[in-house]
């Protein structure tokens, strides 16, 4: 299953890559794999902008607006300002319980 | 090279408490075992369906599952009962540590999202828990969808401790190890099957009817409403078949749209629902007694169609594989949407009920 197409916003810089392999590790869609030590992209489209790679990139090569892509967090976020998921534990009353 | 922290030593670094007091680990880590029990299964149920889930927690800490030594492997996860049950229970045989992180009982992929399961939890509660003195290896395995909230460069620069990013699913994990922490063929995939997404449809359902109370008891009361007053026929045979394919739509949005997700035409969720929606108003429309006349035709076909779509929008928050840009993108341009439509359909329904009295 894919999403909206062109819309991920992921940013690989591969002149920074060391080749350690971490992003193709973490990502669950397999938008990383190695290829003659170094990570390349497959398909972007498959970016579901969790930021996994990015935070696991010793070397900054990896850049994405990493969030949650959850239509009730933004929708709150819009009223709030505050976009992170809503789900929380029992000291969160109000909140739905999404994810 | 920066300058190598020896292991278990870093002062200070343990729980923000520079006394050896305040550092002290815990002396007895918690016991546990493999075997999942009805009870469990309960709770797992009683999670899936409620706001139990919100209560359902384990203490955070260092576990001991079997007997496990200096060389057993140590496992991190969430402090979520579901989380913790299910990576105990698919460790059977094993003697190894589990390390509960706090995510404040959310499980670990959305914790890593929120940065609960997070680097600094994870730093905190190596040193806490005295995991250096427990095991004399220095590797860690991390689930592998708790890597958005930890840099694992980080982990080892802070700690000494390698992460290891196992598999996606804990089922795998006996897998995992045995290879030598090599993941096999689609272990680090998240899928999004037709179970997957069944489970998950009940807190879809939940909030949607919950909201409907609202909008039933709102309905009902305009529907009888006459200049008269309040009139209980003129409720049912006007309020009644909106409530009906008020249900349809939901469970058309919330139920129908995520269990066909793949087979429904186009990737945005607004659409989707809108056709899951639009079909099953059509199909539900056969067996309604519906109010004679176009203003209910064109208030139902605007306002139902949209709603499922509001609905399957929602299940954005529970995929696996929709991102935040995207989600944008789609609310960008269904909102302004929703609110025509529900501004477009009360005026038809105002129109109605004026026409119900004579007026128009």
């Amino acid at each position: 299953m894919k999403y909206l197409k062109g819309v991920a916003t992921l940013e690989y810089d591969t002149s920074k890559c060391k080749g350690c392999g971490l992003c193709a590790q973490v990502c669950p869609h397999g938008v990383f794999v190695m290829a003659d030590k170094r990570a390349r992209v497959t398909d972007k489209d498959l970016c579901m902008e969790c930021g996994a790679c990015m935070r696991n990139c010793e070397h900054g090569a990896i850049k994405v607006n990493a969030g949650v892509g959850c239509a009730a967090a933004l929708i709150r976020g819009m009223v709030t300002g505050d976009v992170s998921c809503g789900c929380s534990s029992e000291t969160d009353k109000n909140k739905g319980a999404c994810c | 090279m920066k300058e190598k922290v020896k292991l278990g030593e870093k002062p200070g670094a343990c729980c923000g408490g520079s006394t050896e007091a305040q550092c002290a680990p815990r002396k007895t880590p918690f016991r546990t075992d493999s075997i999942l029990t009805r009870k469990d299964r309960l709770d797992h149920f009683r999670c899936r369906v409620g706001s139990y889930r919100m209560k359902s927690t384990v203490e955070p800490g260092l576990y001991a599952l079997g007997n496990p030594g200096q060389n057993s492997d140590v496992f991190v996860t969430a402090n979520y009962k579901m989380s913790f049950d299910i990576l105990r229970g698919s460790l059977s045989g094993m003697d190894a540590w589990i390390l509960v992180l706090d995510t404040k009982g959310i499980n670990v992929w959305c914790a890593a999202g929120k940065g609960t399961f997070g680097t600094e939890e994870l730093v905190k509660r190596i040193f806490a828990e005295g995991l250096f003195e427990k095991v004399s290896h220095r590797r860690i395995i991390l689930p592998q969808l708790g890597a958005p909230g930890i840099s694992a460069p980080d982990v080892r620069k802070q700690t000494g401790f390698r992460p290891v990013y196992g598999p996606v699913r804990a089922a795998d994990l006996k897998a995992f190890v045995a290879a030598g922490c090599k993941a096999g063929q689609g272990m680090r995939r998240v899928e999004f099957g037709l179970l997957d997404r069944l489970v998950l449809t009940p807190m879809e359902l939940r909030p949607a009817f919950k909201a409907f109370f609202l909008f039933a008891m709102i309905v009902l009361a305009l529907s009888g409403l006459l200049p008269s007053g309040i009139s209980f026929s003129s409720a049912l045979s006007l309020g009644a078949p909106i409530l009906i394919l008020g249900i349809v739509s939901i469970i058309a949005g919330a139920f129908i749209t995520p269990a066909l997700l793949p087979y429904i035409p186009f990737r945005s969720f607004a659409v989707k629902g809108w056709l899951a929606g639009l079909v099953s108003l059509i199909m539900a429309w056969a067996f309604v007694t519906v109010p004679e006349g176009v203003a209910f035709k064109a208030m139902s076909f605007i306002f139902f169609p949209l709603a499922s779509s509001y609905l399957a929008l929602q299940f954005t928050g529970s995929t696996t594989y929709t991102g935040m840009s995207g989600v944008a993108r789609e609310l960008k341009i269904s909102i302004p949407v929703y609110t025509a439509g529900v501004l477009i359909s009360s005026v038809l329904f105002i129109a109605l009920k004026l026409g119900q009295w004579g007026i128009l």
